[in-house]
């Protein structure tokens, strides 16, 4: 098993035709994700990577029975197809686009809540269950089916650190990329359930970064009911407070989401903290009691 | 998060019916007392720096005659608070104060909700109340779909204790400032103090709104309130060309491509005991003609002695990334050594092609953050 994506599921891009909804469906196509077409308001009928193109995510679900959304949409109208596929009543959206204002955002959150979509994203690499299916921009090849769930805010920092999984002989179940924004549609939290509930990961690897205090929740919630072994980075230690460090939600503000905090914090709840992304892999061969 | 001056989120505020004092901005001691003229004393003379903490500082002063203005302002304007140079100065009408007051709105990532922070202890850093006296602050959760009922206003009204006279007036201040918040895409707007004077009335003594960075494409006239004379040079300039730049004071300069691998990257180089230059994110795609302008920002700064670059490529074309860096090691003629680590696509392509011009090639993150530290401290 894995969780979000799998060999069932049935994507539609919206943004199909754009520059980055092309390269990356190619991509998805080529990993062997089940691309069932592609929604671009206006251009419904005509076919882009011989998949079909719909005017309205309504229209692509009820022509194609499509299950899941991939957005690559720009970011002023980003939000909107999120909620229109919300409205479609697809059960798993994935917003890759960077910089959808914060309010919208929040608009779209709660709207997911209340329809029980599942929202990752925005401002991320995307979902990928190796060996089944690629929903994002990640480089496919670096993955391995295997039994370690990640669960990043960031992008290449998660590349990099699956790549040393991968080396290290540690195939991934499911890599999630929850996105680097202030307001996302999935917490750490929310992932580790996931992973809690699937058979076929046997340990988590958490990457945190500076700025809010999602890491320091995911802590008490593995300290008070996650079974399963967890590893975590974070990054920014040298991060200055105050600044805006590339990711919309990686900031320290008014002296609270400091790297030391949340390294702390996962410490008391007895989750190993490497000190550099090269660690990961034998951090979690360790608590899996590998050599 | 950009931010605005005090005087700039008071017009705002006064858009949307939030009474602030008579006053004008001046850049010289002579605007000063011109605008003092239009006044009635005490007048009050305000530096308009974004740093927190110019009172202390000895930013704002209190003219009792009319006399004091000019000298008071001049003394003000060109006055170094923590780095930021006063250029400008606030000159508006004192305000007999009986009560300060903290009204403020945020964004609060925990709840994903806007909240309403209010507290009777006004006038000091709402930071400082939390941290000592955290129950003398009230948090209202504002759920979108609602936005900030009557209700709430007058809820928080009677935790501040405010005369009854004073709670239509409150009321409409505090959804004046959530209808701003809102309309204006804001990340934090406060009003601290909220003064009640002597007669009872309210007014916004002090001021300070930021705004969401992602949201100013539909806010022009607010993206044209910012002060680049606050801001890092260098800064000002990545951003102008589209590079996610942060200066920091170390001698490695650092380019990477994505922001979680570049904190890494920084975080690396310290566990190694060198000194990150700067936060640097090319961008995911690394394309060549960022690489350039990001190499040239970096070179700009003095202390940068190595530089230092990690790839991680994924799907970008390394061959891509090493052009670039080709490009503009002829078009800057870069005298640093430059540490390299490339993986992704082509990366022996890659290799290759930079292998004559005299870069360190590292296979590692950790390899090359280690090489780095140890010729930047040769």
């Amino acid at each position: 098993m894995s969780i979000l994506v799998d060999e069932n599921t049935r994507l539609i891009i919206q943004g199909i035709t754009g520059n980055e909804g092309q390269f990356h469906g190619s991509q998805m196509i080529a990993y062997g994700t089940n691309v069932v077409g592609g929604v671009v308001p206006g251009r419904g009928g005509e076919t882009c990577l011989d998949r079909p193109v719909f005017d309205t995510v309504a229209q692509a679900v009820a022509a194609t029975g499509a299950n899941a959304s991939v957005i690559y949409v720009p970011a002023a109208f980003a939000a909107d197809a999120a909620l229109e596929a919300i409205d479609a009543g697809l059960p798993l959206v994935v917003i890759i686009t960077e910089g959808i204002p914060t309010l919208d955002m929040m608009t779209v959150y709660w709207e997911a809540r209340h329809r029980g979509t599942v929202v990752i994203g925005p401002n991320c690499p995307g979902v990928i269950s190796p060996g089944k299916a690629k929903v994002g921009i990640m480089p496919g090849h670096i993955h391995r089916p295997g039994r370690v769930g990640v669960i990043s805010r960031s992008g290449t920092l998660t590349y990099e650190i699956v790549n040393e999984l991968t080396a290290n002989g540690l195939g991934q179940s499911t890599c999630i990329g929850i996105g680097g924004d202030p307001i996302v549609g999935t917490s750490f939290v929310d992932a580790l359930k996931m992973f809690a509930a699937d058979p076929d990961t046997d340990a988590v690897v958490v990457i945190g970064e500076i700025g809010g205090t999602d890491e320091e929740v995911a802590a008490e919630y593995v300290k008070a009911e996650f079974r399963k072994p967890v590893v975590g980075f974070i990054a920014g230690l040298t991060a200055p407070p105050g600044k805006r460090m590339g990711h919309a939600g990686a900031i320290i503000a008014g002296g609270k989401g400091t790297a030391a905090e949340k390294i702390a914090a996962l410490n008391a709840a007895g989750i190993p903290v490497a000190q550099r992304p090269d660690q990961v892999a034998g951090l979690v061969k360790q608590a899996l009691g590998q050599k | 998060m950009m931010k605005i001056h005090e005087y700039q989120a008071k017009n705002i505020l006064a858009r949307y019916g939030i009474p602030t004092p008579k006053g004008r901005v001046a850049e010289t001691a002579d605007e000063a007392v011109k605008a003092a003229g239009e006044l009635a004393l005490p007048i009050a003379i305000k530096a308009q720096v974004h740093v927190g903490g110019r009172g202390k500082a000895g930013g704002i002063k209190l003219a009792r005659k009319t006399e004091e203005v000019g000298p008071l302002a001049s003394a003000i304007l060109g006055m170094n608070i923590k780095g930021s140079v006063v250029r400008k100065v606030l000159v508006e009408t004192g305000v007999d104060i009986r009560q300060e007051i903290y009204l403020g709105l945020i964004v609060d990532r925990a709840s994903k909700h806007m909240v309403l922070m209010a507290s009777a202890a006004g006038g000091v850093e709402i930071e400082e109340v939390a941290a000592q006296t955290p129950e003398k602050i009230l948090k209202v959760p504002l759920k979108r779909h609602l936005g900030m009922p009557a209700y709430v206003a007058r809820q928080t009204a009677v935790f501040l204790g405010l005369p009854p006279a004073a709670g239509r007036p409150f009321a409409a201040i505090a959804q004046g400032l959530y209808r701003a918040f809102v309309e204006c895409d804001c990340s934090l707007a406060e009003i601290n103090p909220l003064v009640v004077t002597g007669d009872g009335s309210l007014i916004a003594c002090d001021a300070k709104m930021n705004f969401d960075d992602n949201a100013l494409y539909r806010h022009p006239e607010i993206a044209a309130l910012r002060d680049e004379g606050e801001e890092e040079p260098l800064e000002t300039d990545a951003r102008r060309h589209r590079v996610s730049y942060v200066k920091l004071d170390g001698r490695i300069g650092c380019l990477v491509n994505g922001a979680g691998l570049a904190m890494a990257t920084m975080d690396v180089v310290k566990h190694f005991g060198g000194a990150p230059a700067n936060f640097l994110d090319i961008g995911g795609g690394a394309r060549p003609e960022q690489v350039v302008e990001a190499l040239r920002i970096i070179t700009a700064d003095p202390n940068v002695n190595t530089i230092l670059f990690n790839i991680f490529g994924g799907i970008v074309r390394c061959d891509r990334v090493a052009e670039g860096i080709l490009t503009a090691q002829q078009k800057l003629s870069l005298k640093l050594p430059i540490v390299i680590r490339l993986s992704g696509t082509n990366e022996e392509l890659a290799r290759e092609m930079l292998k004559d011009a005299g870069l360190i090639a590292m296979p590692t993150m950790s390899a090359a953050c280690k090489k780095a530290v140890e010729i930047s401290q040769r």
